[in-house]
């Protein structure tokens, strides 16, 4: 992976961005280019991991002197299916699309759609918490707790339709916010640094949701397996493309809070607050600012954006919390902010992708084993926090910043 | 008459050695009394008559119950008086400690052994148990020590252990065993290489990176795993496990030799880590220069330490020593890689470099307190459903949470963590 070999095995640069009249715009170039570089350098460093896991590739190999053209022949065939599949999954499916029905046509995108839906909650989450300097690793356990809060009220309580869905929505929203409000009471009384209690809090929300689902009246019967009474059909999301697509009102609201939170760092007092304080906090103090008060108040919008998630994923997605509710959305959420550059409408695009990468991988599963989409986007953002690699790797001369470099401070910061 | 005077004027200071402030003293105080309350009342109450059987390598200890509860916890109250009204001594502090706690698990476990449908508590078994579950998590708290010190902060402990897992159990299949130990550290090294490139070179914010780490490692072992070593494990994923290592004479010490003496190389190894951090960390000069980039860098440089070398070297080091305890999960214990099999002991690792205040001492102090809460937790699920074994689980975290909030003393990490070092 280091600067020098890499070109060999990639593709020629695009042109140099435009010179610098409109300055602002070329940084905005500057951007895209290099996260649809990091995107691509990403996908071919996994395409020749798909090669090493492709048998018959691997069995090739041991007679790569006398017909090299095997190895070269299978590889690439074990990679093109893999990809295709991928896309199949994630965007359109010609195979399903011939039984002319609307599940066979747009199934892949709805699967997109859903999986993409509580990523972009949980990605706006850690963005916003990015914006005030914090960094909200505790999407996990925020989500668990929106899920919970949510499920309770889901299953427990019985309303009319409507008004259950509501007061189901609300509960886990303030779950969410709660365990994240947590986080940020913390920061600002004692000082305790934002990423050890969210990692800490995220644990003990796992073992919390372990107990609960452990414990009759929130088990379902016949109290065999870890999984809790089903959410009333009042309080769930309902479907917005008919019964055969998955994809449910969770989006709608996800997009909703993109919107919040665009308009509430970009118009809002309490958003020029929050990015002043992100900014530097001792300006924003000798400025009369609350920095403390805006830790809080981040850390619950944050919690909250997370239990919105945790709410599109019990009340949508999977109606009855598991064990498993969360299923790595919490970490996710973290590159997904990182690749949105923790900005409202990057986060969307971010979560999207992310999405179509989730959606497309139970088709690929058939050609390299899941956790390839794993490293895809780890790669990704190793890269996108690391533009100079980029820039190294593929000659680039601009410079732009990087969102990790505004947060580098230590634990004591 | 002058003489008179000054004897008037002079008070007779006695110098008591507290180390604490009057606030951390009570502090004390009051969590003394908590466990002396519990003990007293809650399990006092609960207790009904019969005798503990306290197990000890064979020889079962019988104490009357309800008596043994009661005693303990007057006693736990009356060392919370005097922690309140007098406190103790610097030197004595660590030792009341641990004292209260050891009595009050005396307590606990006599309580424990009169509600399950099996009295007996093995003591030793329980304590093997800990040492077996703290291995990884000392090593894991090492690797932490090291890098945080030198002023790069590890959250991608988690992903150096697993990288180092999965390649103890892949090379351990494909040569002898043992080998499988290179191949961890190998595999902790590569991913510490990540590291410290991305964080001391390219200056990507190192919470951030450990965080992507961890996900690059549990997805190229995942995916590696699956790629072969689960369709072949036959020749792939069956290292066979380390042979346990009896220390002639010690290990027929009765309590001690069982318990530390009777184990396989990667605890022994432990031990020499723990002993060579520490001692290397204070008292050598590789330690004072470690510890002069962690807390201020641009000091250190201006007297010609070089800080990016000696960085770099460091988390190498440090990142090799947790693919070590990676080993532990592998080639240590099951004999095979399945995915994700360290599962989150990485995060508690960081919890013990944390609340063990980033000294190789107290995170291994920490880790063994961590390893005892879950070796608890594991028997008290089979023993009584009296406490469910989830709140025990949550105990490490717990814990790391109201250390750095500052309940019980304040919690400082090196100046400089996680700060990249630019040279102006």
């Amino acid at each position: 992976m280091s600067a020098t070999d890499a070109p060999a095995a990639t593709p020629p640069a695009p042109a140099a961005p435009p010179a610098p009249p409109a300055r602002k715009r070329s940084q905005a170039w500057d951007t895209a280019l290099v996260t649809a570089l990091s995107f691509l350098t990403a996908l071919v460093i996994s395409a020749v991991l798909i090669a090493i896991a492709d048998k018959q590739t691997r069995d090739s190999f041991q007679y790569f002197g006398h017909y090299p053209g095997d190895t070269f022949r299978f590889a690439w065939s074990a990679i093109w299916h893999t990809y295709r599949a991928l896309f199949y999954g994630a965007i359109y499916n010609p195979q399903t699309a011939a039984n002319h029905t609307l599940a066979g046509y747009l199934g892949p995108i709805s699967e997109t759609l859903t999986n993409a839906t509580p990523l972009i909650a949980g990605g706006l989450a850690v963005g916003v918490a990015f914006r005030a300097g914090l960094f909200n690793i505790g999407g996990q356990g925020q989500i668990i707790a929106g899920a919970i809060c949510a499920g309770f009220v889901g299953f427990h309580w019985h309303l009319p339709a409507g008004i259950h869905l509501i007061a189901a929505i609300v509960a886990g929203i303030l779950g969410g916010a709660l365990w994240g409000g947590i986080a940020g009471f913390l920061k600002a009384r004692t000082g305790a640094h934002e990423v050890i209690t969210t990692i800490m809090l995220n644990y003990v929300a796992i073992n919390l949701l372990g107990y609960l689902l452990s414990v009759k009246g929130f088990q379902a019967p016949p109290y065999g397996q870890a999984i809790a009474n089903p959410v009333d059909s009042n309080a769930q999301l309902p479907l917005l493309l008919g019964d055969t697509l998955r994809v449910h009102l969770g989006l709608i609201l996800s997009l909703a809070a993109a919107l919040f939170v665009w308009w509430l760092l970009t118009y809002s007092r309490l958003g020029f607050r929050l990015r002043a304080v992100g900014a530097n906090p001792a300006a924003a103090r000798t400025a009369g600012m609350n920095v403390e008060n805006s830790y809080v108040v981040v850390m619950l919008i944050s919690g909250a954006l997370c239990g919105l998630a945790g709410v599109s994923q019990v009340l949508g997605t999977n109606p009855a919390i598991t064990g498993d509710i969360d299923s790595g959305i919490g970490f996710d959420a973290i590159t997904v902010a990182l690749l949105g550059r923790a900005n409202p409408v990057g986060t969307v695009f971010a979560g999207l992708l992310f999405g179509a990468l989730r959606a497309g991988s139970p088709l690929m599963q058939a050609y390299a084993p899941n956790e390839l989409v794993q490293v895809i986007q780890a790669l990704i953002v190793l890269f996108i926090a690391a533009p100079a690699v980029i820039r190294t790797i593929f000659r680039l001369k601009t410079s732009g910043s990087s969102v990790g470099a505004d947060l580098a401070k230590g634990w004591n910061g | 008459m002058t003489a008179s005077v000054t004897e008037d004027l002079t008070v007779d200071h006695e110098v008591v050695d507290t180390s604490l402030s009057s606030r951390a003293r009570l502090l004390r105080a009051a969590a003394y009394a908590v466990l002396g309350l519990i003990s007293l009342v809650w399990l006092g109450l609960a207790v009904d008559g019969g005798t503990a059987h306290l197990v000890f390598d064979g020889h079962t200890v019988g104490l009357p119950a309800k008596a043994t509860v009661i005693v303990i916890g007057i006693v736990l109250l009356g060392i919370a008086a005097w922690q309140g009204a007098r406190g103790f001594g610097k030197r004595a502090t660590p030792w009341v400690a641990g004292i209260a706690f050891v009595l009050f698990m005396v307590a606990f476990f006599s309580w424990v052994s009169t509600q399950g449908n099996d009295p007996d508590i093995d003591v030793v078994g329980l304590l093997q148990n800990s040492i077996a579950l703290a291995v990884p998590l000392i090593l894991g708290a090492l690797a932490g020590v090291m890098c945080e010190r030198s002023g790069v902060i590890n959250v991608a402990i988690e992903g150096q252990m697993l990288a180092g897992a999965w390649a103890a159990a892949l090379v351990g299949s494909v040569a002898v065993t043992w080998v499988g130990l290179f191949g961890a550290l190998a595999a902790g090294a590569f991913m510490g290489v990540l590291l410290a490139l991305f964080s001391i070179r390219y200056l990507v914010n190192q919470v951030v990176l450990g965080v992507v780490l961890n996900v690059l490692a549990a997805g190229l072992t995942g995916f590696l795993f699956d790629a072969f070593m689960a369709t072949d494990s036959e020749k792939f994923n069956q290292p066979g496990t380390l042979g346990e290592i009896d220390i002639p004479l010690l290990h027929s010490i009765p309590i001690i030799g069982p318990l530390f003496f009777e184990a396989n190389i990667v605890v022994y190894l432990t031990y020499i880590l723990i002993f060579g951090v520490d001692v290397a960390l204070f008292r050598t000069r590789w330690g004072l220069r470690t510890r002069a980039i962690g807390e201020h860098p641009k000091a250190a440089d201006t007297v010609g330490i070089k800080v990016l070398a000696l960085r770099y070297r460091n988390v190498l080091i440090g990142s090799a020593i947790a693919g070590l305890g990676g080993a532990y999960f592998t080639i240590g214990s099951v004999g095979g890689f399945a995915k994700n099999i360290t599962s989150g002991n990485g995060f508690i690792a960081l919890a013990a470099v944390i609340f063990g205040r980033w000294s190789p001492r107290g995170a291994t102090a920490a880790a063994l307190l961590f390893g005892f809460a879950i070796a608890l937790q594991n028997n008290l699920s089979i023993n009584t459903h009296a406490i469910p074994s989830y709140f025990l689980a949550m105990l490490p975290y717990v814990a790391t949470i109201i250390a750095v909030a500052g309940l019980v003393g304040k919690v400082r990490a090196p100046a400089a963590d996680g700060e990249p070092y630019v040279k102006q």
